[in-house]
């Protein structure tokens, strides 16, 4: 029974921390068709900020959940106005580009902090089911997706910013003509994007280590996640996060964690041969 | 519908000098000369130590070439090239440690490579995914074998009696011999000069791949697959057929690899190294066979450079590269040479009409000295598929 629950709270955990890992990707790619291969540095800055803000005395939650997306978004959007928007409708050149732009936030974070691993414990401590002990950072985290999962949903479905949004996304011209600047809503749906990102890397920094590298292990796993999600954002996010998040963590209970990364990537390359459009491109169709 | 108009007739491109110079004989010819020049002359002008340095450099170019065949010409951007070229590396490291004689283990590292090739490139070309997903799947088979390798650390991982060795990779593998005579080992000069020699030869069978029927075809998929299969090609048998075959050349740069230091490791299957091949392919010129050899050379002296001093992180640099060739060179370095060239030969030829004969002169020998530079398929429009609309 106490093993139920633990394996329960660590297949919700994987998934949960999947959800938090592609919800920036999911808005950029979904939204804007960018590929930002720079995701994971994205992640990994807003991990530094969060870090640095608590090195210099401000509140460990402050830091996390409102520091740390805000300076991220805030490098988006310079990183938007400066290379990306040259771009768009160019896919591979965007992927390219977006790579460049990963190692060289990498090269100066390495040149800046050095390549070392910093970190911060996790708070809240522990508690107990049975004879297990489970850390109350691995509930957070799963509610914080669940939050974040509702609340994407929300803007983007009932709110006049979503609606804007979607709109400019979906005809540019269309939303000119009808007093929309679409380049600035490119830039804040970017912006909303790293800072996704961002926070996503701040949340994780007690569980993982934080090194200059950190983002390579994220990136593939995230494209993964969006891209088996299929075109609705939100509905694919979740339903690809939990079919995704269950194989690994299942293998990686009947084997090692190597191996549930393996199933992960080896199950959502067997996915797209039978899904080529993602999950929501065959069930769910018409959600967000 | 109506007729074309005219005008459409001749918005199709026609090539231009340049372009004709890269598609025709003379340019492989040329190619050919200065590769065997510096495959005699480099052995006496370098030192031992320059010269072990040069065979990595072309073994990279080899590398290279594998992907600026299969993205330049077969139009599919590969993002883990680098895991057919680890695959090689140990391949031939495991084979040649079970075997001794090292001639099975250099076909296998060529083989294995390209069956891995073969059933990835299955799934994804004939289950129709599109380049995106092309590009993500490669990666996340990249990082799949790099955590996989990376973890069997432990005696009990073995093939044959050869340990993986997990993260420390596999030390001392056994040099290339003579076929059937395992003491009559390769040295440092051997090494270069059979290294050297695999890029020539490959590159010439890449240009002549590419000037018969079954080239056009691959080049004609990259332009419009949809009018390559109305026209009663197997678009997805011509993609394969070119993925296979850069990951078989890939797998061969990894077996000298692991002839080259004898040693291999997991870093070999990275991210890192995945990132370098593209930005070799992008900096040197995509869509030409020479463009790659020049940018992975010119790139690899960069970074050696860099890691002799401390100031700037070579990432740093690679990534400022990337951009600014994504947004500022997409041609690349060999095709903009190229046409620096051709048009400095035209502005020189209507200056020195009147004047001197002297300036004539100066034209003919820019003429030589921009002429390396040119390639086939300087250009996005390939004259092949161009020719064949015409026709």
């Amino acid at each position: 029974m106490d093993l139920a629950v633990i394996v329960l709270i660590q297949v919700l955990y994987a998934i949960a921390s999947l959800v938090v890992v592609s919800a920036g990707l999911a808005v950029v790619f979904g939204m804007m068709k960018v590929i930002n291969l720079a995701h994971g540095e994205f992640m990994m800055l807003g991990a530094y900020a969060a870090i640095e803000s608590v090195r210099v005395g401000i509140n460990l939650w402050v830091a996390m959940l409102i520091v740390a997306p805000l300076s991220v978004a805030a490098i988006g959007v310079l990183l938007e106005r400066v290379f990306i928007r040259r771009l768009y409708g160019r896919m591979i050149d965007t992927m390219l580009a977006t790579w460049g732009l990963s190692l060289l936030l990498i090269g100066i974070v390495t040149s800046v902090m050095g390549n070392t691993t910093a970190g911060i414990s996790a708070p809240l401590g522990n508690f107990t089911v049975g004879a297990y002990s489970v850390s109350s950072y691995t509930l957070v985290i799963i509610v914080i997706a669940i939050v974040l999962a509702v609340a994407l949903r929300w803007v983007l479905l009932h709110t006049s910013l979503g609606l804007i949004a979607r709109g400019t996304m979906q005809n540019p011209q269309m939303a000119d003509a009808l007093g929309i600047n679409p380049s600035l809503v490119y830039s804040a749906t970017f912006a909303l994007g790293a800072g996704l990102s961002g926070l996503a890397g701040a949340l994780l920094a007690p569980m993982t280590g934080v090194v200059p590298t950190m983002g390579g292990a994220f990136v593939a796993k995230a494209f993964i996640t969006v891209i088996g999600g299929g075109p609705a954002i939100v509905a694919g996010l979740i339903s690809s996060s939990a079919l995704f998040g269950a194989i690994s963590q299942v293998a990686t209970f009947a084997m090692t964690p190597v191996f549930g990364e393996v199933a992960l990537l080896a199950g959502a390359i067997v996915m797209l041969r039978l899904l080529p459009q993602g999950i929501t491109g065959r069930f769910f169709k018409g959600a967000l | 519908m109506s007729t074309p108009l005219p005008e459409q007739r001749t918005s199709i491109p026609v090539p231009g000098a340049l372009e004709r110079f890269a598609h025709s004989w003379k340019s492989a010819a040329l190619t050919l000369v200065i590769g065997i020049l510096l495959l005699a002359g480099l052995p006496y002008a370098l030192d031992d130590f320059a010269l072990v340095q040069a065979t990595v450099y072309a073994v990279m170019a080899l590398l290279a070439v594998s992907l600026g065949f299969v993205w330049g010409f077969g139009g599919i951007l590969c993002f883990g090239q680098s895991a057919f070229f680890g695959l090689g590396a140990y391949t031939y490291a495991i084979a040649v440690t079970n075997l001794g004689d090292s001639t099975v283990p250099l076909l296998l590292s060529i083989v294995l490579p390209a069956a891995f090739a073969a059933v990835l490139g299955y799934l994804i070309f004939y289950g129709r995914l599109s380049d995106v997903y092309m590009g993500v799947i490669t990666l996340t088979v990249t990082l799949i074998l790099f955590n996989v390798v990376n973890s069997t650390a432990g005696p009990e991982w073995k093939i044959g009696h050869a340990p993986l060795g997990g993260f420390n990779g596999i030390p001392n593998i056994a040099p290339l011999n003579m076929p059937g005579n395992v003491d009559d080992v390769i040295g440092p000069r051997g090494m270069f000069e059979l290294t050297v020699g695999a890029l020539l030869v490959v590159y010439l069978l890449l240009r002549a791949l590419l000037a018969v029927k079954l080239g056009r075809v691959i080049v004609a998929c990259k332009e419009n697959e949809q009018r390559v299969a109305l026209l009663g090609y197997d678009s997805r048998a011509y993609k394969l057929f070119a993925f296979v075959l850069a990951a078989g050349i890939a797998g061969l740069a990894g077996c000298l690899f692991a002839n080259w230091g004898a040693f291999t490791s997991p870093t070999i299957f990275g991210l890192a190294q995945s990132a370098q091949i593209i930005i070799w392919v992008i900096v040197g010129g995509l869509g030409t066979l020479v463009g790659p050899i020049v940018g992975s050379i010119a790139i690899q002296w960069l970074t050696t450079q860099i890691g002799t001093q401390q100031a700037i992180n070579s990432n740093l640099v690679l990534g400022a590269i990337l951009v600014v060739f994504v947004l500022m060179v997409p041609k690349g370095i060999v095709p903009s040479v190229g046409q620096l060239g051709v048009r400095l030969l035209k502005a020189l030829r209507r200056g020195g009409r009147g004047s001197l004969a002297a300036s004539n002169e100066t034209a003919v020998q820019r003429a030589h000295s921009a002429a390396p530079a040119a390639e086939p398929g300087a250009s996005r429009s390939a004259p092949d598929s161009s020719r064949k609309e015409a026709a």
